[in-house]
């Protein structure tokens, strides 16, 4: 059975989406650093706001390299 | 106590960042260590504390990991049920390694967590480098060409053979029993040097290798579900603390996940003897970019006579660039062997159609 070509749209949609996630990042700057010191001051109502991220991105730009190379034509070898 | 700095994300440190990050990344696809192992050191070259390069990386690992194993399950080389049950000892070591580094950072501060993770990866890397460079030069003397059938060595054919009613789990990886008391240490060793320097893999990768006689090439992929399960755990445990800077491990994450990529497509055109090479290798090298700096650290905490601050510099360039030497090596060898590998491939496959075209 043959995979499913790789569409080049939608490896462009997540790079996009991947763009800006990153792009928000850079802008919320300031206040990841603030959550960061609450939390060692003792607040611990955001301690997880990092691992979320961590998953968020990960799931976005995760998906969008993975199919990136697909489209580039970087594919495993076939081992029987 | 002592304040914990994040860095400051400048165009430069950002730039910087995302290129180590793809390299880490492609190391980490191809041996399954979880790339840490040169990026922890690259983060604390930028300035990074020793507390917070461990924390962050374990946060830009383990979502990592789960793509790499994802992509690694799809090739048919993860072990699922061995990377659960040593994931799930190797959180007991996570907690454990976690306290004791905040327990080093309120004892001595900043420097102390840069000379204890530091120290580790010396000691770690000189052990299991050695051993697997010893080990692959000796696979490819005997590398006849052929693709040989999977063998374990002798001390993983007595951890089979031994038997203790009601502990005994069969995986597939080794398509053998194995009693659980044997990888309850190993996992708990595992997690214990993932929450020292970020690294699990270095334990985890050669003792499924030669204990429990996994093959190498399912080793590294089966790690990448205990780097998942371990990262997480211990990427919460320091969050609790604040030491996870997340925006410098999503820029790690940028690059290293275009690589991880590429890395774990090398991995299915290369022989076992050639990823035990590029991993022994790269190990030696980081020991040494380590071992360069360790006079620099004992010097700012006052345990030895004070270093000109000439001699200081050079350690740091000389730690610096050593440091690149085996990030550039990782990525030359494995590019090399994906390239090769894909064109080998590709004549392969050109003569086969032929023939068939022939016939």
């Amino acid at each position: 059975m043959s995979e499913k070509p790789t569409s080049v749209i939608s490896v462009a949609i997540l790079g996009i989406v991947s763009c800006v996630l990153y792009w928000l990042l850079y802008q919320y700057n300031d206040a990841i650093l603030n959550i960061a010191q609450e939390v060692r001051n003792g607040d611990k109502t955001l301690f997880l706001v990092p691992i979320l991220i961590a998953f968020v991105f990960s799931y976005v730009h995760g998906a969008f390299t993975g199919r990136f190379w697909d489209v580039l034509g970087f594919k495993a070898a076939q081992k029987k | 106590m002592e304040m914990i700095n994040f860095i400051d994300l400048t165009w430069t440190n950002i730039t910087a960042l995302f290129l180590v990050g793809i390299v880490g990344g492609m190391v980490s696809g191809f041996i399954g260590s979880g790339g840490a192992f040169v990026l922890t050191p690259a983060m604390m070259s930028f300035g990074v504390p020793g507390i917070v390069a461990v924390a962050s990386n374990m946060a830009h690992k383990f979502p990592k990991a789960l793509v790499a194993s994802i992509k690694r399950h799809k090739f048919g080389q993860v072990d699922v049920k061995l990377g659960l049950v040593m994931g799930f000892f190797a959180e007991a070591g996570v907690l454990v390694g976690k306290n004791f580094m905040t327990d080093i950072r309120d004892s001595f501060g900043n420097v102390g967590t840069d000379l204890y993770v530091s120290a580790v990866f010396v000691v770690v890397l000189a052990i299991v480098g050695g051993f697997v460079l010893r080990d692959a030069i000796r696979s490819r003397k005997s590398d006849t060409g052929e693709e040989k059938e999977h063998e374990a060595g002798k001390l993983a054919k007595w951890v089979q053979s031994i038997n203790i009613p009601g502990t005994m789990v069969y995986f597939p990886s080794i398509k053998a029993k194995v009693s659980v008391l044997f990888i309850i240490p190993l996992g708990f060793a595992t997690g214990l040097l993932a929450a020292s320097i970020a690294v699990g893999g270095f334990i985890g990768v050669p003792a499924m290798i030669y204990v429990l006689g996994v093959p190498a090439i399912m080793a590294t992929a089966t790690e990448l579900v205990v780097a998942f399960v371990m990262g997480m755990g211990g990427s919460m445990l320091y969050a609790w603390d604040g030491f996870v800077d997340i925006r410098l491990a999503m820029i790690i994450l940028a690059g290293s996940l275009f690589g991880v990529q590429v890395g774990a497509i090398g991995t299915t055109y290369v022989k076992e003897h050639t990823v035990k090479m590029v991993m022994g290798m790269i190990m030696i090298i980081v020991l040494l970019s380590r071992l360069i700096k360790l006079p620099v650290y004992l010097d700012q905490m006052n345990w030895i006579a004070p270093l000109s601050a000439n001699m200081t510099s050079m350690l740091d360039t000389s730690s610096f660039v050593t440091l690149i030497l085996a990030l550039v090596a990782g990525a030359v060898i494995i590019l090399g062997s994906l390239f090769k590998g894909m064109a080998e491939h590709k004549r392969r496959h050109a003569v086969f159609v032929e023939k068939g075209v022939t016939d």
